[in-house]
This record gives C-alpha cells, sequence and structure tokens, in this order.
C-alpha cells in the first residue's frame, strides 16, 4: 500500500489543489519549488539546528509509570508539549518560514484556530524579522485572549475574522483571500496538514521529525523502533500526521487517530469528522468534510478549539479510507478527565487536544508487553481557563 | 449544436452586458423576477450564484449575499426549479456560477444534466481543477450541450491561458485583478496592459472582463479591450438596497450600457 502523495497531491482519491485561478501561481511556485528546497542541504542543516537550539528538539520520550500501571502496558509519551512555544507547531512554522525566505518572500499570514497556530507563527516571524499578520476569528479572539496578546506582544498584526460563525473555518477562508489579494510578496503559512497541495506533504514533512526521533529513542530504550501503537488526536491532523509519518510502512504498528467528539458523536455538537464526513471540497483540498446534504460546511464543536474543524487533512481521509489508521473518539467530558487524570500520575497537564489522546485508552486491551506511544501534542497551559471553569478536580 | 451563449457570441460583437447576482437573494424567491427584470433592462447573460458556506474567491459584499441566501433556505435543487420558470418567459442565456462542493454534492454528473435540462447554457466552476475538468467531465459538458467557463487572471501564464483556451466553450473569464471579487475604482496601468496582453493573443474564445467592474466608465473601459464585462457585487449592493427592482434593474442596466 501507498501512503504518500501522488505527483499530482492525491492521497488515493483525496487531496488534490481545488482553487481559483487567482490562487493557482501561489500554489504552483510552492509546488514546483519546496521538494527542491527542503531537500537541500543547506536547508536541512539550518532547519534542524533550530528545531534543536531554538524548540528544544529532540523532545523527550518519557515512560510514564504511573500510567503505564493503570492501563497494563507500557505506555511512552513522546513530549511535543516541551517545544518552544507549547506545541508541536512550531515544526511546521520553522520550516514554512525558511521555505519562504528562500522564495524571496517580504510577509507572512496564517490563520489560527485556538492562537497556537499563530503563536508559533508570530514567534518565527519575530525571529526572522518578517512582516506577520494572523487571522483569528473573532469569536475565538474573544474566547483565546492570552493567545492574542502572546501574538501582539511578537509583533505580529492579529486581524479579526468576521465572516461565517468566526471560528477557524473562516479565519483560514480570510487568510485565502488575503493571499488572493497579495499573490507575489506573501507566503501563507497554513498550521495543518489542509489545504491545496502541496500544503498537506509540506506540513506533513515538517512534522514528520516527531515519529523520525520516536523511532531513534525507541531503538535506544528497548532496542528497536517499532512500538505497538501510537496514539495522536486530530482536529486538522498535523500532530497525527508527524506522530505516524515513519510508521505508515510498518503495518504492524498500530495507528490510532482521536477525533473530538464533543457532546458525543450523534449529538449534534461534535467534531468527529469520519464519523460524521463525506468526501467533499473545501480550503483548496478533496477530504472528508462535515456538511449538509446540500453541501454546506457544518461548523463542528469541541471544548478544545484546536480540534474544532470541519475537516481532515486528506492523508488521514485516504488512511480512515483504506483502514491503516483506526479513527476512534473522545467526548469532551472524556478528554478534561483524562487530562486532570494524567496531571495526577505524572505531573503533566497537557492540553485538551492532547488529552483526547489519553482518554481514549481504557477504549483499548493491551498486553503487559505492549508499547505505547502517546504523542503529547502540547501543554495545557493555554487551557487553565477551560480547566478552571471545568472545575472537577 | 445551438447553445444560447455561442450564438450571443456570434451575433453580438462588444459590450456583452454579463449580470451576476446570487440566487435566493435578497430574498428566497427573487431569483427568477431578477433574471426577467435584467432581461427585459437589456442584461446580454444573466449570471446566477449558487450560494456556498465558505466563498474564498468573494470580497464581503458576495460573502454576504451568499449568507443571506443560505439563510432563505436556498439550495441547488430548488435553484434547478427556478432556472425553469425563468426560461419559460427568457431568452437570454443563462450562466450558473459555484464553487464546486454543493455540486459535487448533487452530483457533478446529475447537475450537468439537470442544469441543460432546466434551460441553463454554461457553468463557471471556479475551483474545479483545468485537468479534473479535461479528463471527467469534458466529454458530460459537450454532451449536454453546457459551455463551460474557466477563469484566468493576471499572473496566470500565456500557456496556461492557452490551455485554458483549448477547452474553454462560449467565453473566458479574466479576472482583472489579482483580487476577490468587488469595486476597486479605475482600473491601473498594470491592468489595462494585462488586458491589451490578452487581447492581442488572438485567442479562440472571447473574453469578459470581470471583478471591480461597476459602473459605466469601468465597464465600457473593459469592453474596448474584451468582448464586454461582468458586474457582480455592484448589482448585489443595488438589490441589497433596493425598495423597487423593477426600475431599479432597468436604470441599472441602462446606466452600465451608457444609454
Amino acid at each position: 500500500m501507498n501512503y504518500t502523495v501522488d505527483a499530482r497531491g492525491y492521497y488515493g482519491k483525496f487531496g488534490g489543489a481545488y482553487i481559483p485561478e487567482m490562487l493557482y501561481p501561489n500554489v504552483e511556485e510552492l509546488r514546483n519549488n519546496y521538494l527542491r528546497i527542503i531537500q537541500g542541504e543547506e536547508f536541512q542543516k539550518e532547519f534542524h539546528g533550530l528545531l534543536k537550539d531554538y524548540v528544544g528538539r529532540p523532545t523527550p520520550l518519557y515512560y510514564a509509570k504511573r500510567l503505564s500501571e493503570k492501563y497494563k502496558a507500557q505506555i511512552y509519551l513522546k513530549r511535543e508539549d516541551l517545544c518552544h512555544t507549547g506545541a508541536h507547531k512550531v515544526n511546521n512554522t520553522i520550516g514554512q518560514i525558511l521555505l519562504a525566505k528562500q522564495l524571496g518572500k517580504q510577509k507572512i499570514i496564517a490563520e489560527t484556530g485556538a492562537g497556537q497556530h499563530g503563536v508559533a507563527t508570530a514567534t518565527v516571524c519575530a525571529l526572522m524579522g518578517m512582516e506577520c499578520v494572523v487571522y483569528m476569528g473573532k469569536v475565538d479572539m474573544e474566547r483565546q485572549r492570552p493567545n492574542v496578546e502572546r501574538m501582539r506582544i511578537l509583533g505580529a498584526t492579529v486581524v479579526p475574522a468576521v465572516s461565517g460563525n468566526m471560528t477557524l473555518k473562516d479565519a483560514t477562508n480570510e487568510a485565502m483571500r488575503h493571499w488572493i489579494n497579495h499573490p507575489t510578496d506573501t507566503h501563507y503559512i497554513i498550521g495543518s496538514v489542509v489545504g491545496p497541495h502541496p500544503y498537506p506533504d509540506m506540513v506533513a514533512r515538517f512534522q514528520s521529525v516527531i515519529s523520525d526521533e520516536i523511532k531513534k529513542q525507541l531503538t535506544e530504550a528497548q532496542g528497536n523502533p517499532f512500538p505497538d501503537y501510537v496514539f495522536a488526536c486530530v482536529g486538522g491532523g498535523s500532530n497525527a500526521a508527524g506522530a505516524f509519518y515513519h510508521f505508515l510502512e510498518d503495518e504492524h504498528v498500530n495507528l490510532v487517530a482521536v477525533e473530538a467528539a464533543g457532546k458525543g458523536v450523534d449529538s449534534g455538537e461534535s467534531a468527529a469528522t469520519t464519523a460524521l464526513g463525506k468526501p467533499g471540497v473545501l480550503h483548496g483540498s478533496k477530504t472528508l468534510l462535515m456538511q449538509t446534504d446540500d453541501g454546506q460546511v457544518i461548523e463542528p464543536y469541541s471544548i478544545s478549539a484546536g480540534l474544532d474543524y470541519p475537516g481532515i487533512g486528506p492523508i488521514h481521509a485516504h488512511l480512515f479510507d483504506v483502514g491503516r489508521v483506526k479513527f476512534v473518539s473522545a467526548t469532551d467530558d472524556e478528554a478534561m478527565n483524562a487530562g486532570i487524570a494524567l496531571s495526577r500520575l505524572e505531573g503533566i497537564i497537557p492540553a485538551i487536544e492532547s488529552a483526547h489522546a489519553v482518554a481514549v485508552l481504557s477504549q483499548f486491551e493491551f498486553d503487559a508487553d505492549d508499547v505505547v506511544i502517546i504523542n503529547l501534542s502540547g501543554r495545557g497551559d493555554k487551557d487553565l481557563e477551560t480547566y478552571i471553569r471545568w472545575g472537577k478536580y | 449544436m445551438k447553445n444560447r451563449i455561442t450564438d450571443l457570441f456570434r451575433s453580438k460583437k462588444g459590450e456583452v452586458l454579463s449580470v451576476f447576482y446570487t440566487a435566493g437573494f435578497p430574498s428566497l424567491n427573487d431569483t427568477v423576477p431578477i433574471a426577467l427584470n435584467l432581461e427585459k433592462a437589456g442584461a446580454d447573460i444573466i449570471e446566477i450564484g449558487i450560494p456556498f458556506s465558505d466563498p474564498v474567491a468573494d470580497g464581503p459584499t458576495i460573502q454576504q449575499s451568499n449568507k443571506t441566501a443560505l439563510d432563505n433556505g436556498m439550495n441547488l435543487r430548488l435553484l434547478i426549479e427556478q432556472v425553469k420558470e425563468i426560461r419559460k418567459q427568457a431568452k437570454v442565456p443563462i450562466i450558473l456560477m459555484g464553487y464546486l462542493n454543493p455540486v459535487m454534492q448533487y452530483g457533478v454528473k446529475e447537475f450537468v444534466k439537470d442544469a441543460a435540462l432546466a434551460g441553463v447554457d454554461g457553468l463557471i466552476i471556479p475551483d474545479m481543477p483545468l485537468y479534473e475538468y479535461e479528463e471527467q467531465y469534458k466529454d458530460l459538458f459537450r454532451a449536454a450541450n453546457l459551455c463551460n467557463t474557466f477563469l484566468i487572471s493576471p499572473t496566470t501564464s500565456e500557456d496556461r491561458i492557452r490551455r485554458i483556451d483549448a477547452v474553454s466553450d462560449g467565453f473566458i473569464y479574466a479576472v482583472s485583478a489579482s483580487s476577490t471579487t468587488g469595486a476597486k475604482g479605475d482600473f491601473t496601468s498594470e491592468q489595462v496592459d494585462y488586458f491589451r496582453r490578452l487581447q492581442g493573443m488572438q485567442l479562440n474564445n472571447p473574453f469578459l472582463i470581470g471583478f471591480g467592474i461597476s459602473d459605466r466608465s469601468t465597464f465600457s473601459k473593459a469592453s474596448t479591450y474584451g468582448a464586454g464585462a461582468i458586474v457582480g457585487s455592484a448589482f448585489i449592493n443595488l438589490l441589497k438596497e433596493s425598495k423597487d427592482q423593477k426600475k431599479d434593474i432597468e436604470v441599472f442596466v441602462k446606466n452600465l450600457k451608457g444609454n
């Protein structure tokens, strides 16, 4: 089975570049240059240099002893929460800003939901001295005020998206419109494995450092690079793409993607795309999409602002379609309980997104010697308000 | 086979006026009377927008009309019925324009068939990739006698324009600037250079200039380079304010045509 993207940007029947002509030259420029640039020796040196010295990679692969005892398996946490800026998002923004520089771009735009990708973008723009505009839904700006101020402290301009429901989907629309209107001097740093080809492949490659490190670290810990399971949460799916990437061909490794079920998959307030979605086109790619029978995109819901996206990256739609990755879901309640439990068992307060990956462990029956990796994509500092409002601790 | 769009461009040289509006806006049942009033007022092509929740190529005016239309309960099946009503009384060429996803959910094949039967003459689906049209849909469109119009922009390469010209029927939609839809004032010298470049390419298909055409001045200037022009946002703004659509549409079209 082939899990990589084809020359036209498809993973099986998903992917491609479904864009209006006004975006074609921008996307074509990227498509023609991204592999040559990111595979270049100099780029790789600078990229990995920054990941090491600036981001703090490699992030630890931590054996979670008390969590392991609870679930009767050998559980390791991949500590992406320890990356600079508090989540895996920065792996991608470092890669894309270096690429933007190589392409001679002077300005950067980005979309953000919870603000983590916005902060990661504002951070690398400060690092490189580039102008940064971040689109964020007006509703999200009110919900995630500390991240808005973090971006502003870093020198970015945060523009409220006031169209639609004023959340991540609308912020992405606004960023695309900005890019249409500024086609030559601006690079758009998309934050997940979504968007027109080559974005999904490019972002997956930058995030693949996660599974590359897991393999090396497991080899050191147990003498071989293979876990039995890898768990990761999926909104658009960038941390999952990174955590799965180098295991895709190792068919004996069980890969599990965890979607946000919100108040329950069938409650009408959910973001479980594979359970509720149908093939459709949004933001430049063909993928699984939550939508009405008439093809209007449905606003998803999750307590975690980083998972409430109505689609998933086309790579995930394909991995779901061919059965390579098992998709499960966790509700708001399950995720919050798992977040509190991890805090108490291991002294790690996870991002609520990442808590979804912890929450589904009880749905699996492990053998005592099964090696289980949980990609802990982010830390919970940004979610303190939500934990406090939740209150059950 | 005869098609009202190709017939139009054969018989009318210059100042072809295509007017765009969103189906189901400002009210659900306005789609039919607006089309009939436009034909009466002298519009040459009626371009009806299929509302979508995420119109990324559109500026604020058309975004808002999409949202209003969806809130009004507009959908593609209803639009097909409305086109049948229009076609009972009108001879003007009708184009449906919209993003791919609603069409995909309807089923592209079924949609092409139903649209043609209802009396539609052409489609514009701006986010349908050229290769997908060439490989999967071209024969289908031609069998149904539907024109398919592609967009080009100032940054589209000459090679690509030629490739688009080769698969287009009817006309090419030349977007006037690298921008989303909506008025921007007079054309810049770069825009005029681009129009001249297109004019000099001797394409098989005529081209209409769209995006930023809002009044007599921009319409007539655009028409000196292309076969005519497309007016969208300016017309939606008129509909938003209008208390007497019949009269306002008549004045609007007259003013654009300079008579």
